[in-house]
């Protein structure tokens, strides 16, 4: 076993064990820990937003930077298709 | 891409309206319904598209010129961050309609309401301007494959 195999199966033995004490320790099946922020905007998205889709009020308002990112992925993909396909001008 | 069949044409012209509707139906209500700004501007956008594969990219690009879809992203890119802007007194995106009582101003009843349009603050106005943008972005992406298939393969005629 040459040194770069023993460096990939130490690297792959600690990837699997941490994906495995991460599987250990995950909470149970349909038990919600951790759960401040949905409580918080179930309960305030209808007072602070107006919204009676909470979701669009988190998309649009509580993490609307995000919304912005997506609308910027947009753009860049519309700007990518056409510089791919633009026509060369033959000289 | 050449136009298909008149069964084709004639049945993308029935179907249009509705799909149109339906998709600004979408974004005009998305802070009451599921969906928003993104789906709608898709649907809009595949009703479209859905012309676009019936008439031919040629002809599509005849009716709905590079200008108009310029048009339609460069307002939907600036409405958005132009609203996002407007809050800037209290935070960057700061919902500064909601709750004033004027423009998308009422609130809705605490749970679960039949829902009003006139909610939502900045939200509808927001839904608006990403659906405009969605819907040029996703048709000037088609409308470009379209006519650069057409043009490579006139190309390739004029080589051979």
């Amino acid at each position: 076993m040459s040194k770069r195999d023993l460096v990939g199966v130490i690297s792959l033995l600690i990837l699997v064990g941490f994906l495995g004490l991460g599987a250990a320790s995950m909470r149970e099946f349909g038990v919600v820990d951790r759960a401040y922020m949905d409580d918080y905007i179930i309960s305030h998205s209808q007072d602070e937003v107006g919204a009676n889709n909470a979701v669009t009020s988190v998309v649009f308002d509580y993490r609307g930077f995000d919304t912005l990112g997506e609308a910027t992925v947009l753009f860049a993909a519309v700007v990518g298709v056409i510089v791919i396909f633009r026509r060369e001008v033959h000289e | 891409m050449s136009e298909m069949s008149k069964i084709v044409r004639s049945i993308s012209n029935l179907l249009l309206p509705f799909i149109l509707i339906y998709g600004f139906y979408i974004i005009l209500h998305g802070h009451l319904t599921p969906g928003g700004g993104f789906q709608g501007g898709a649907v809009v956008a595949s009703g479209l598209i859905m012309v676009l594969v019936a008439y031919g990219s040629e002809r599509f690009a005849s009716w709905v010129k590079e200008k108009h879809l310029s048009i339609l992203e460069s307002v939907g890119a600036l409405g958005f961050i132009s609203l996002a802007f407007l809050g800037l007194s209290t935070a960057f995106f700061y919902n500064f309609l909601a709750g004033k009582g004027g423009l998308f101003g009422d609130i809705p009843p605490e749970g679960s309401n039949p829902g009003a349009l006139n909610t939502a603050g900045t939200l509808p106005l927001m839904n608006l301007a990403v659906g405009l943008k969605v819907i040029a972005g996703l048709a000037s992406i088609v409308l470009v494959m379209g006519l650069a298939s057409h043009y490579f393969r006139q190309e390739e005629k004029n080589d051979t």
